[in-house]
């Protein structure tokens, strides 16, 4: 008796792909790590000695922005995968393309936002608020970042055709992290940016 | 019968060289594991004689204190995160496959980067003592002793960004073992049939990939304080020391069962064979292993009774601590009721087995007694606090370390240990360590603060300090003749054969060494003790109290089946040299970090960057068609 | 993780059901009229007194519809839920725990 053909990997007890189970693991390690920064956050909120504090400098409307524009790429990755999960590659990589640049105009509202908070006088330097802020919104910066970079890199192969049917996990894995990273922004937009500034200069003081 | 016929050319020093630096097989990833933290262990026990030296008599001058404060630092540092952990994981790496019966781990070239990885963290961490000089502000290094009014050389750094990288290595492994754990084991091997030793892996790769989060966040705190000027422990900027000790002790104490949870594992191996029992309680230890887990993470702050909390934290924190005992307690009462009416055959492997429960019982009441706060704030920074850890994690996990090597030898070489070093090294570690350390409850009940360089003649002290720096030496005697009974044996040790301890768990079932592919055949588990089962189908064969699910078909269905496939194809995963790329590029970045050049950082980045791409677009593995 | 390995855990994986582009549709229409709500609620003064229950509220609905459709976790093997779901539970514990540490009055004072 042979091996079913074409079958990637040995079956697994769970019938789990071992690459599934372990970016979940990953996604519930990284739920520690963002927990312990916005627990920094929180410990720290109210607590600087000198401004600017977040109701001062917070930017709402440019916030709320760029928050649909991570919200909208992530609808724009799952219909990538449908694309991908049904044959049609070339939406695929349509899709995923627009992912990928909402995901960096994303990161472009951010670069704008440190600058002009640099400009303002806030840097991660001037007080608590600061460090807090920039550690943050950087790392979970920094998760966009390395998520730009696979989901180019998933257009890039699919260009070469070395993206066909059997290799669908790999688009389910980018997009489970893409998610992650959404779900991420959506806890700091609510904590930090909105509540944070509604709850304004009468907290902590 | 099977075996890989490859026409090898005579290979040379280079290839063999080159065959471990790409292997990603996961004995050889262990024994690499194995062999480095043995090393870093035995740098620790150099630190630690220096000190037991230095505090032999009082108002000596060995060492200056500047020194002594990094001794005791890079001591427990070593001890915890290059010693105790990584020789957990060499265990893993060896045993887990084979246990659960599967051709290697899931991600074996992920093993082979969380070893590099480790590697690279080792040495840049003990670099310091090169550079410059090493960690002083104790292994907790707290905040605000690290900040750089009070620490302007480059210890503090070398440890916070060699513990960044160590702990990505752990995490690794870590998410390695359990995706193996949870997904490879053979067929029939449910949860509640898994070797405990198994078990205790999957519990504490949780606890890491939960509680290195935590650390992490910590170290990144502290690196960007000092590199950046960022404020989190900055005082003056409203910053508090108070959110260092409580970050690091989220982690340090689920990290405390990581350090104990293999060692109760690997005595819940070697109890059963060496009692010719099965495991009493089997559901009972697992649920407390589960139940320390979860309990691990209520108890942190029982290491800050005295920096002013307040009643009602003090009160919770030592209600759930006392509480914590209990599953503690229930696993001892079921390796003594394992051990109680057994055959008993007192090898190496049972002794230190044996001595693992007393010592730890001792190291477990000592906790006990500060677990309750007043209690605690007698003993908080005395010798007793040194006397306690050191009952936990050398009396606990060394000797259940020692207790597993000496078990498993013969699984991973092929040759036995000999006995009567063995014996003898036993009874000088055993005399050794408590003469090291039981007299520190002593001296600690008597007021002698831990990390003082030296005290004045006449405080009493001077007696017992000497027995405990004669114990040290004790010990080195025991560590000596291990080292040499170790080389000795793998050369010229006895022909251990498969089973040589008349074995219940799968990895007794196949050739010592194993085959590079394991199982020939995955085997095909009908019970908890399958190859015991196997060996003694006979219902009388299996002693009262044996675990007996499904008594019914025992006597048609062998406990360890094979698959029905005649013709196999055998995936053995290709040698990379990717791992040790990236790894290297972490290695470069974790250098830059510390003396802050940035250029370093992105090249760093980018090679691992590089290394990372290139693992992702090789292919994973070469097909080899094995004949029967 | 009670999975086991019977062959019943097969079927959780075996065929993923995913939703429908129709229905990712409906579910980012929903995010981001959540999200308007939350930053209309933002600029109404008379709410601040009570955003925190509110934006909790609103907020855990729209991680729990990017966690269930988008990352279709509702459709996948259980098991995969249960990670997920610890090592949130486990982060949050943690977060309240150290919250209620730094900021006592929070859970003291009514
Ligand atoms: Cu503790």
């Amino acid at each position: 008796m042979s091996q079913v053909a074409h079958a990637p990997e040995h079956p697994t007890v769970t019938g789990i792909d071992n690459r599934k189970l372990l970016m979940w693991v990953f996604l519930a390690s990284d739920c520690l790590f963002f927990g312990s920064l916005i627990a920094t956050y929180l410990i720290y909120f109210g607590r600087s000695v000198v401004g600017p504090y977040p109701h001062d400098i917070l930017d709402i409307p440019v916030t709320s922005v760029s928050t649909f524009v991570l919200l909208l790429s992530s609808f724009m990755f799952v219909l990538s995968l449908a694309a991908h999960t049904r044959g049609d590659y070339k939406a695929f990589r349509v899709w995923v393309f627009c992912t990928a640049v909402l995901g960096s105009t994303f990161l472009g509202f951010q670069v704008f936002e440190f600058q002009h908070f640099v400009h303002e006088g806030l840097t991660p330097r001037t007080n608590l608020f600061g460090t807090t802020f920039f550690t943050l919104t950087g790392f979970h910066g920094a998760h966009v970042t390395i998520g730009v970079v696979w989901l180019l890199t998933l257009f890039f192969l699919s260009l070469r055709g070395k993206l066909g049917a059997d290799k669908n996990l790999a688009v389910d894995l980018a997009g489970l992290y893409w998610h992650f990273v959404d779900i991420v922004w959506i806890v700091i937009f609510t904590v930090i940016y909105l509540t944070g500034v509604a709850l304004g200069p009468g907290v902590g003081k | 019968m099977a075996s890989i016929a490859v026409a090898r050319r005579e290979s040379t020093f280079w290839d063999t060289v080159w065959g471990w630096v790409t292997t990603v097989d996961h004995k050889r990833i262990g024994a690499l594991y194995g062999i480095t933290a043995f090393i870093f262990f035995m740098i620790g026990g150099v630190e630690a004689t220096l000190m037991r030296m230095q505090l032999a008599r009082p108002e000596q001058t060995l060492v200056s204190p500047d020194v002594f404060n990094q001794l005791f630092s890079m001591h427990g540092t070593t001890m915890i995160f290059l010693a105790i952990m990584p020789l957990g994981a060499a265990f893993f790496n060896i045993i887990i496959p084979l246990q659960v019966g599967a051709r290697d781990v899931a991600f074996p070239r992920l093993n082979a980067f969380s070893y590099w990885t480790f590697l690279a963290g080792g040495l840049l961490l003990n670099s310091s003592w090169f550079l410059g000089g090493g960690l002083n502000a104790g292994w907790f290094a707290y905040s605000p002793l690290t900040g750089l009014t009070y620490n302007p050389g480059h210890g503090v750094d070398f440890w916070a960004v060699s513990l960044l990288v160590l702990g990505t290595a752990s995490m690794a492994a870590a998410f390695n073992f359990i995706v193996t754990i949870v997904n490879m084991r053979a067929p029939g091997m449910s949860l509640t049939r898994m070797p405990v030793f198994t078990w205790m892996t999957l519990i504490v790769s949780i606890l890491i990939v939960t509680a290195f989060p935590v650390i992490t966040v910590a170290l990144i705190e502290l690196v960007f304080d000092r590199a950046f000027g960022f404020n989190f422990f900055n005082v003056f900027a409203g910053g508090d020391p108070l959110l260092w000790q409580h970050l690091f002790w989220v982690f340090g104490h689920p990290e405390v069962y990581i350090l104990i949870l293999p060692a109760m594992g690997i005595v819940s191996e070697v109890l059963p064979v060496f009692s010719r029992k099965p495991l009493f309680g089997y559901p009972f230890i697992i649920f407390s292993g589960i139940a320390i887990g979860v309990m691990g993470w209520m108890v942190w702050a029982h290491h800050m009774f005295t920096v002013g909390m307040g009643p009602v934290a003090n009160t919770v924190f030592t209600l759930t601590t006392i509480t914590i005992a209990v599953p503690t307690g229930v696993k001892i009462f079921n390796w003594v009721a394992t051990v109680w009416g057994g055959q008993l055959t007192l090898k190496t492997p049972m002794l230190f087995s044996l001595g693992f429960i007393a010592m730890f019982i001792i190291g477990g009441l000592s906790g006990l007694m500060h677990a309750v706060s007043p209690s605690d704030a007698q003993q908080s920074d005395t010798y007793f606090i040194v006397a306690h850890i050191h009952y936990v994690l050398f009396g606990g996990a060394i000797f259940a370390i020692f207790s597993g090597i000496y078990y498993w030898f013969p699984k991973a070489t092929g040759r036995l240990m000999n006995e009567t070093s063995g014996k003898i090294h036993f009874w000088l570690t055993m005399i050794g360590f408590n003469l090291t350390f039981f007299p520190m409850h002593f001296v600690g009940l008597n007021g002698m603060p831990r990390r003082i360089a030296t005290y004045s003649a006449g405080m009493g002290w001077d007696f017992w300090n000497m027995v405990e720096t004669v114990g040290a030496f004790v010990i080195i005697a025991g560590i000596l003749l291990f080292l040499h009974n170790f080389f000795r044996s793998l050369r010229k040790g006895e022909v251990a054969g498969n089973d040589p301890w008349d074995g219940r768990t799968l990895e007794w079932a196949i050739p010592s060494p194993p085959p590079e592919y394991n199982f020939e055949r995955i085997p095909v588990v009908h019970s908890r003790d399958p190859f015991w089962e196997q060996k003694h189908p006979h219902p009388l064969g299996v002693p009262a109290g044996a675990s007996q699910q499904r008594p019914g078909n025992r006597a048609q269905q062998p406990a360890v089946a094979h698959a029905a496939e005649t013709h196999e194809v055998i995936h053995i995963p290709s040698p990379s040299y990717w791992p040790l790329i990236t790894a290297l590029g972490n290695a470069i970045a974790g250098y830059s970090l510390v003396y802050r050049f940035i250029p370093g950082l992105f090249i760093g980045g980018a090679l691992t960057m590089f290394g990372l791409y290139s693992w992702y677009m090789e292919p994973t593995v070469k097909h080899e068609n094995k004949k029967h | 993780m009670a999975h086991g390995n019977s062959p019943a855990a097969a079927h959780h994986s075996g065929e993923r059901q995913h939703p429908t582009p129709a229905t990712y549709a409906k579910i980012a229409t929903t995010l981001v009229l959540i999200t308007m709500l939350e930053v209309g609620i933002f600029y109404v003064q008379a709410l601040h007194s009570v955003v925190i229950p509110i934006f909790f509220i609103l907020s855990v609905i729209k991680f729990a519809l990017v966690v269930m459709f988008y990352m279709h976790l509702r459709f996948d093997a259980r098991l995969l839920a249960w990670v997920f779901v610890g090592g949130l539970v486990l982060a949050l514990a943690v977060v309240t725990a150290l919250i209620g540490l730094f900021h006592k009055g929070l859970l003291l004072r009514p």
